[in-house]
């Protein structure tokens, strides 16, 4: 449905108009939005800060409800002939634990740390695309909801999270239908999402910030995003094939017309795999960020670490398969995946050791996120080890569908992604919220969540070898089961305290004192800027001299390689970056070079200008300002000091049209279920009403749209200003 | 903002100037719509793929006696089309040029043309479908049929994307909203454009000729 509905990320009326044109009178439907705060900012924002901030928070309540989920399913397992769920119910429970911490909690929550961070990693003032960006955001959250309505409607997915087919293609009742059209709509918003990160990694870094001194958070996002870019189209169609199926009778997946029963498969895992390296490589990022933190040392071996998360982007794309050992893929098959997954330990092991490389003699402060992050490096190289073991065909085969499988994915998408995400979110909650989280509580939690966690998933190695299969809603007594997995329903209760404790430091950190700019003493460009970060982020485009950039500048080497307070001024490095940026930039000075930055950061192209002329005649005196400004222009790229105060930096303005568009694919797919074509076509309509008069609208207001002041207008020196609006 | 930091140049925002033709400012020195295409196509490249998989897959995989492509291929009428299509990239390009040199008289003749060559194939298509039921190939017939309509179906879809884009370009011309500045607006479309031709050619050769 992105594919064909939706038009291309670009589309015309966001290009900048040329200088000199006329103004016409903006087309619109709807009055601008301009409420500064309230629910109405919120619904309406595409600052990236508070888009991050709301992919958290959905995710963290999408969590809440996926943890209540895993405690029903526990509470049914813990003992044997257990009557809690029914067969039905658990079935339902199951799939929809597996869907929504897999694409409602680890992918938003990812999505929502590099929503808020990437840009100001790199010294951008907004992400490339903020509409398109707020859109991505209101259809996750659409995707979801309307997943969650099966339940009122007649019963959720209960086909798993794989969805496999030709089962999935005969379930009846419209359960896997919600499970098919939600995973499309997702797929719409991660798609958008990455297409949008990707596009600002790569072109809104800040003078002199090269891909290798970017902090290595945005390298691993950005891997992320590129494996979304390719392995979506690939569930897509694997879900547009199982549409067809299921709503109008094609034969993909029936297998009395001679259909392939292992495609849905092959397609499935080839999206599959690299899914799993989607949820943890912006983990790994995170890890990556925190321990040189709290070891106040680098990260060791930082080309490493971003090559080998390259790799294993790359490699990711080969293992597919190795899903699919028991389904009799042939022998030369099996090896070559056996081999190809074997490889893939290799970066990720890398990895790990650089790790501890990085903490290794160093002066180490064990705060809340470090133990976080510890946690993940520990608990993910147990998983990284039974995945291992499961590269070994002959164990595979002895493995596949047990509870070993479920106890490797945990510890390598709980122990791993989640702890890593919690590292995170103690991290950078004092940039996010300006105040700390109380670390005491914070190492309470860690402790609380990795017992509880032992306790849980690391039973479910011995039940997975002593022959407990997977996906069964109870089993007998006398198979040796019993104890272990009620010591696993305890240890799952166990982290729903962990969690609980969370909430209690999330609501105490209300009243914390202003955790300051720079809490942690830390590296990255996020920490130069207050907490929590203004609407623009950087006042002014800040100028890269070296990777760990913030760091840089408070800290130099002495001669055994220590860090000690910069005492040497590094205005020599900045003047000789400052002379190779301008000699690469065709002679253009160093100040017009950071105005293009903050120009296409803020995706202001068009109306930038514009709008500053409206501001001023607004907010001042008529002829003097105009006077002023004028001069003002004259004697830009001089190093001027006035004039950069906070309202003569624009940013991109709200806008209903991104969340107007993304209610309309719910509606759609409702339509499609239910097989009611009038409603089918009010949603495309609506869609396709909502794109035009968001493309006719301009990304940046300016004030008084239809009344250019005439003597501004006129100005020979303030005309190009007038591109404003389309 | 930094105690250390030097007060550097800090004309950070403020005002506009002339870029060096041709050079947006950004650290690629592409423009963010253009990257952003490219990163879409590329995405778009995964999508066609795992059709065209599905399609050779299930190539000569329907059950005995239910229709084959031999029955219903009309190649030299399908040629016809596809030329069409083809065509409909050189006016594309025509288009582009035009715009480009600031001829919006041509531009629009142009782009039109595409659109109108465009809403043929897909017309065609369409009529190529109704054959076809007519035949008595449907999405639920066989294989062939699923994985024939799905694959052509897609493609047809992005086409009729494509028209509905270029005319929003010919009206945006016509209103005067598509100045020579604005000339990367129509090399986007033309990228989309070229791209879901290219995937023809590829759909033409592997699900037409090659038997």
């Amino acid at each position: 449905m992105a594919i064909t509905t939706s038009p291309p990320p670009q589309s015309p009326a966001e290009l900048p108009p040329p200088p000199g044109s006329a103004r016409p009178a903006p087309l619109r439907l709807l009055r601008r939005p301009t409420e500064p705060r309230g629910l109405w900012n919120w619904l309406t924002t595409v600052d990236h800060k508070k888009i991050g901030i709301m992919y958290s928070a959905a995710a963290f309540v999408f969590f809440i409800i996926g943890g209540l989920e895993a405690l029903m399913l526990r509470v049914q397992l813990g003992s044997p002939e257990n009557t809690f769920l029914s067969a039905d119910a658990y079935n339902q429970v199951f799939t929809m634990h597996g869907t929504t911490m897999i694409f409602l909690v680890v992918m938003p929550l990812s999505a929502g740390f590099a929503n808020f961070l990437l840009p100001i990693m790199v010294g951008a003032r907004d992400v490339a695309f903020p509409r398109l960006n707020a859109f991505g955001f209101w259809v996750f959250l659409s995707g979801g909801l309307f997943m969650y309505t099966s339940f009122f409607l007649g019963g959720a997915p209960n086909g798993g999270w794989f969805g496999y087919a030709p089962l999935s293609r005969l379930m009846p009742g419209h359960n896997m239908d919600y499970w098919v059209f939600g995973l499309q709509i997702l797929g719409i918003a991660s798609l958008t999402g990455a297409i949008n990160l990707i596009v600002t990694v790569i072109n809104l870094r800040a003078p002199g910030m090269s891909l290798f001194r970017m902090p290595i958070f945005v390298w691993m996002s950005l891997v992320a995003q590129f494996l979304l870019l390719f392995a979506l189209p690939v569930i897509t169609v694997a879900l547009f094939l199982l549409m067809f199926d299921r709503q109008f009778g094609a034969n993909f997946f029936n297998a009395q017309a001679g259909a392939d029963p292992l495609l849905w498969q092959h397609l499935f895992w080839l999206f599959g795999h690299p899914e799993v390296y989607i949820l943890i490589l912006p983990a790994m990022g995170v890890v990556s960020e925190i321990l040189p933190v709290f070891s106040r040392k680098p990260l060791f071996g930082y080309q490493v670490m971003v090559i080998s998360g390259i790799a294993i982007g790359f490699i990711g794309w080969g293992v597919w398969a190795h899903h699919m050992f028991a389904t009799g893929v042939g022998p030369v098959a099996t090896a070559a995946f056996s081999a190809s997954t074997m490889f893939i330990a290799v970066p990720t092991g890398v990895k790990i050791f650089n790790w501890l490389a990085t903490m290794w003699k160093g002066k180490i402060k064990a705060t809340a996120p470090f133990l976080f992050a510890v946690g993940f490096v520990t608990m993910f190289t147990i998983g990284g080890l039974s995945g291992v073991t499961h590269a070994v065909v002959p164990s595979d085969t002895q493995q596949t569908d047990t509870y070993y499988i479920v106890a490797h994915f945990h510890y390598v998408l709980f122990g791993g992604s989640i702890f890593g995400l919690f590292g995170g979110a103690f991290y950078w909650w004092p940039k996010m919220f300006g105040k700390l989280l109380d670390d005491r509580l914070g190492k309470w939690q860690f402790w609380v969540m990795l017992l509880g966690f032992n306790l849980t998933f690391g039973p479910f190695h011995i039940l997975g070898l002593q022959g407990m299969p997977r996906r069964i809603y109870t089993y007998p007594e006398n198979r040796g089961w019993d104890v272990w997995n009620a010591v696993a329903t305890w240890g799952s209760f166990l982290i729903a305290v962990g969690v609980l404790i969370f909430m209690v430091n999330v609501w105490k950190s209300r009243k914390s004192p202003a955790a300051g700019d720079d809490p942690w003493d830390a590296r990255t460009l996020e920490w130069s800027i207050p907490s929590p970060p203004p609407e623009y982020n950087f006042k002014d485009i800040p100028l890269v001299v070296a990777r760990d950039d913030w760091w840089h500048r408070k800290y130099e080497e002495d001669e055994d390689g220590r860090p000690v307070l910069r005492t040497r001024s590094i205005e020599e490095e900045r003047a000789a970056e400052t002379a190779a940026l301008e000699a690469a930039a065709g002679g253009r000075t160093m100040a017009e070079i950071k105005e293009d930055t903050a120009e296409t950061a803020a995706e202001a192209e068009a109306e930038a200008e514009a709008d500053e002329a409206a501001e001023h005649q607004a907010d001042h005196d008529e002829m003097a300002t105009a006077a002023e400004d004028t001069h003002a222009h004259e004697d830009h790229g001089h190093d001027e000091e006035q004039g950069h105060d906070e309202e003569h930096i624009h940013l991109p303005s709200p806008s209903y049209w991104p969340l107007m568009a993304s209610l309309s694919l719910p509606i759609i797919c409702y339509g499609l279920i239910y097989k009611f074509l009038p409603v089918c076509i009010l949603g495309g309509v609506w869609l396709l009403g909502s794109i035009y008069a968001w493309a006719l609208e301009p990304a940046t207001e300016p004030e008084e749209p239809d009344e250019p002041g005439p003597e501004l207008s006129a100005s020979t020196d303030l005309a190009p200003l007038s591109q404003g609006s389309e | 903002m930094s105690a250390t930091a030097p007060p550097a140049p800090t004309d950070a925002q403020g005002s506009h100037h002339e870029m060096p033709a041709g050079h947006p400012p950004t650290s690629t020195g592409l423009s963010n719509e253009k990257v952003a295409m490219w990163a879409f196509l590329g995405s778009e490249c995964l999508l066609f793929g795992a059709l065209i998989s599905t399609y050779l897959l299930y190539k000569g995989q329907s059950l005995e006696g239910t229709i084959s492509p031999v029955d219903v291929y009309d190649i030299p009428y399908t040629s016809v089309s596809s030329f069409v299509l083809l065509m409909s990239s050189l006016t594309m390009v025509l288009a582009l040029a035009n715009i480009q040199r600031g001829d919006h008289r041509r531009t629009r003749i142009w782009l039109l043309t595409t659109a109108i060559l465009g809403a043929s194939f897909v017309g065609g298509q369409v009529y190529e479908f109704t054959v076809f039921i007519r035949e008595g190939l449907t999405l639920s017939t066989n294989l062939f049929g699923s994985s024939f309509y799905a694959l052509t179906g897609f493609h047809g879809a992005h086409v009729t994307l494509g028209v509905l884009m270029l005319l929003s370009l010919f009206s945006l011309s016509l209103k005067g909203k598509l100045p020579t500045e604005r000339a990367e607006t129509v090399e986007l479309v033309g990228l989309y454009w070229h791209f879901v031709d290219i995937v023809w050619i590829v759909i033409f050769t592997l699900v037409y000729l090659i038997q």
